[in-house]
């Protein structure tokens, strides 16, 4: 686990953050290219100019103060945004070199490969196994023996089967708080998902299950790529090997979790990092 | 008055909490000390208390009042035809013989017709105008739909009698024989007379009335299913028809039910309508086509023409039938309710 991380901090900042002119080395294709993206809400623009790589099984984390539109970069990865008239994306989004954000995408196949995880526990309104299985049906027909295996596969990968293993026909909504997001993070899992996006996942959890919640995208980063938006710096400082500190739509800076929180290049960052602003 | 308010026990808040306020009012004094303050706002909370009390009770006492007069006024019928009275066919003002079967069945299968048609209707309204409706459109359409639950029901009546009846019976009723007619078992429903009035014709003109009610209900509580929770859904990659299908109707079902109830209580009781287009024959017949009659059509027709005392008493056991109709439809919503809980897996 540390030597890709060690390997990636003798590269150049301008490679790590994606900037054309560098020289892209072999060994770190990135999972998602985000290159010139611009996002309006109507005639307001939320993101201006974001070029930004997110590495392939690594953690990266978006921090910044509210409204500077990292929750919006998230949700610019799945397209969630095209539920709603009125905001568009211009730009691309590169998954595996394809531009997600063109008219000819599949917008249910993108979000089947890119799960996503909210602010707030939404589990289903129905038993804790079908709150797995649903989105799993949705693209996969496992016979039922088949099914219960990738349900308590999901739940083993969320840490919750030991607690739920006896009572999977009960309400998704009969949980804790922080039981239920693990049941939210176990339902993304299930689908197996190439990218998982992490929307500020433990704002409404207590300590200890923030801590489990921490603990499992440690666990998960080894076969998913994982963007996070965290309101809180510290928990960016432990889960993520990557840092973006966003500030007004804009990429201030970008690079190596350690460096971000050790020595930023940004005045702006350290203000923020450091509790001077914000 | 402060004086008086320490050695008075809970026995003297109504003295005490008049003379607060009288205080208050004239703002001549200085304010109150909290003591008398508390004893007046408890005064209030007590006297707001009994009020919306009494005006809860009063529901209960009137249901309980109008269920008595109609047990009353039913009587010598019931006594006179017994508990067949419901399965009776009989409905003979000449030779004083009463049974409610023909206008129940009315009642029953027009409101059948009904929900059949507006329950899926209003589910598509529903789930165009919150999910799919572009937000320029959302506004008209909604005060569309709750315009159709303010047209009186006597011009539906006039509409279903005047245009709708001879359009159906030109055009709908030769095209629902030729093909629904011919397949076994349900083909009988869909012969008969072709005239636009009827079983049939009166089921459809209660869907259109009962669809603004179901639809305004619907596109409510769909509204509120949290967004967070339908993008949840979408984020693994879910289409609309399987976000609402699966998670906006499963948590929303209390309220989808209640407005199919609202509905369907308003499609057992509709009158005017109904006695329009019915076609107010005291028949029961395979075919939806024939002229048949609801017990609220049979009411309005005949009250005023009633002559002997077991006539009207069987009218009035009639509306006792209905009222206890209701009643049950209400509670068969209710037994549904909690099977649907407990498919979902408890709670505790």
């Amino acid at each position: 686990m540390q030597s890709p991380v060690a390997t990636k901090r003798d590269m150049p900042f301008s490679q790590l953050r994606g900037e054309p002119t560098s020289v892209v080395s072999s060994d770190a294709t990135p999972k998602i290219k985000i290159r010139n993206l611009d996002f309006f809400y109507g005639s307001f623009q939320g993101l201006k100019h974001i070029n930004l790589d997110i590495q392939e099984g690594m953690v990266t984390a978006f921090i910044g103060p509210s409204g500077c539109g990292k929750s919006t970069l998230l949700r610019t990865l799945n397209r969630m945004y095209d539920l709603y008239p009125g905001q568009r994306a211009t730009g691309e989004i590169l998954l595996n070199g394809r531009n997600v954000l063109s008219p000819d995408q599949d917008v249910n196949a993108l979000r089947a490969k890119v799960g996503m995880v909210f602010q707030k526990p939404t589990p289903f309104p129905m038993s804790i196994y079908e709150n797995i299985a649903f989105g799993v049906r949705l693209y996969e027909s496992l016979s039922r023996a088949d099914m219960d295996n990738r349900v308590e596969w999901a739940l083993r990968k969320a840490a919750l089967w030991d607690e739920v293993k006896s009572k999977l026909n009960q309400s998704g909504l009969s949980l804790s708080g922080g039981q239920q997001q693990r049941l939210c993070i176990a339902r993304g899992v299930a689908v197996k998902p190439e990218v998982l996006l992490l929307d500020e996942p433990t704002s409404a959890l207590d300590p200890i299950s923030t801590a489990k919640v921490e603990e499992l995208v440690h666990e998960l980063k080894s076969e998913y790529t994982i963007a996070i938006v965290t309101h809180n710096m510290q928990q960016a400082a432990r889960v993520s090997d990557y840092t973006a500190y966003m500030y007004l739509g804009e990429l201030v800076e970008f690079g190596l979790t350690d460096e971000i929180f050790i020595k930023p290049k940004r005045k702006e960052t350290e203000d923020y990092i450091t509790g001077r602003f914000g | 008055m402060s004086s008086h308010s320490s050695v008075l026990g809970s026995g003297g808040a109504l003295e005490i909490g008049e003379a607060g306020l009288a205080g208050a009012a004239t703002g001549v004094r200085p304010p109150s000390p909290p003591r008398d303050r508390m004893q007046a706002q408890r005064f209030q909370d007590a006297l707001f208390h009994q009020v919306t009390r009494f005006f809860a009770f009063s529901v209960l006492a009137i249901l309980v009042a109008i269920l008595g007069a109609l047990l009353y006024g039913a009587w010598p019928a019931l006594k006179e035809f017994g508990a067949g009275f419901p399965f009776s066919a009989d409905w003979n003002p000449v030779t004083d013989k009463f049974g409610g079967l023909i206008s129940v069945y009315g009642t029953l299968s027009t409101s059948f017709i009904a929900l059949f048609v507006a329950i899926p209707v209003s589910f598509g309204i529903a789930l165009f105008l919150t999910e799919l409706c572009p937000p320029s459109l959302r506004g008209p359409l909604g005060i569309a739909v709750e315009l159709l639950a303010a047209v009186p029901s006597i011009i539906y009546g006039m509409w279903g009698l005047f245009v709708f009846a001879p359009l159906f019976a030109d055009y709908v009723q030769p095209l629902l024989s030729a093909t629904l007619g011919n397949i076994p078992f349900i083909g009988g429903l869909f012969q008969g007379p072709k005239n636009g009035i009827g079983i049939l014709s009166a089921g459809l003109i209660l869907s259109v009335m009962v669809i603004p009610f179901i639809a305004s209900v619907m596109r409510d509580v769909f509204e509120v299913v949290p967004g967070i929770l339908k993008e949840s859904a979408y984020g693994l990659g879910a289409t609309t028809w399987e976000v609402v299908w699966n998670v906006v109707l499963p948590y929303t079902r209390v309220g989808v039910i209640g407005g199919v109830m609202l509905g369907l209580g308003r499609a057992l009781g509709e009158t005017m309508a109904v006695t329009f287009v019915i076609g107010n024959a005291h028949r029961i017949s395979p075919s939806l086509y024939e002229a048949g009659n609801s017990i609220a059509s049979t009411l309005a027709n005949e009250f005023a023409e009633a002559s002997s005392d077991l006539h009207v008493s069987s009218l009035i056991a009639l509306g006792l039938i209905l009222f206890f109709v209701t009643f049950v439809v209400l509670a068969l919503s209710k037994i549904l309710l909690m099977r649907l809980g407990r498919l979902e897996g408890e709670k505790t």
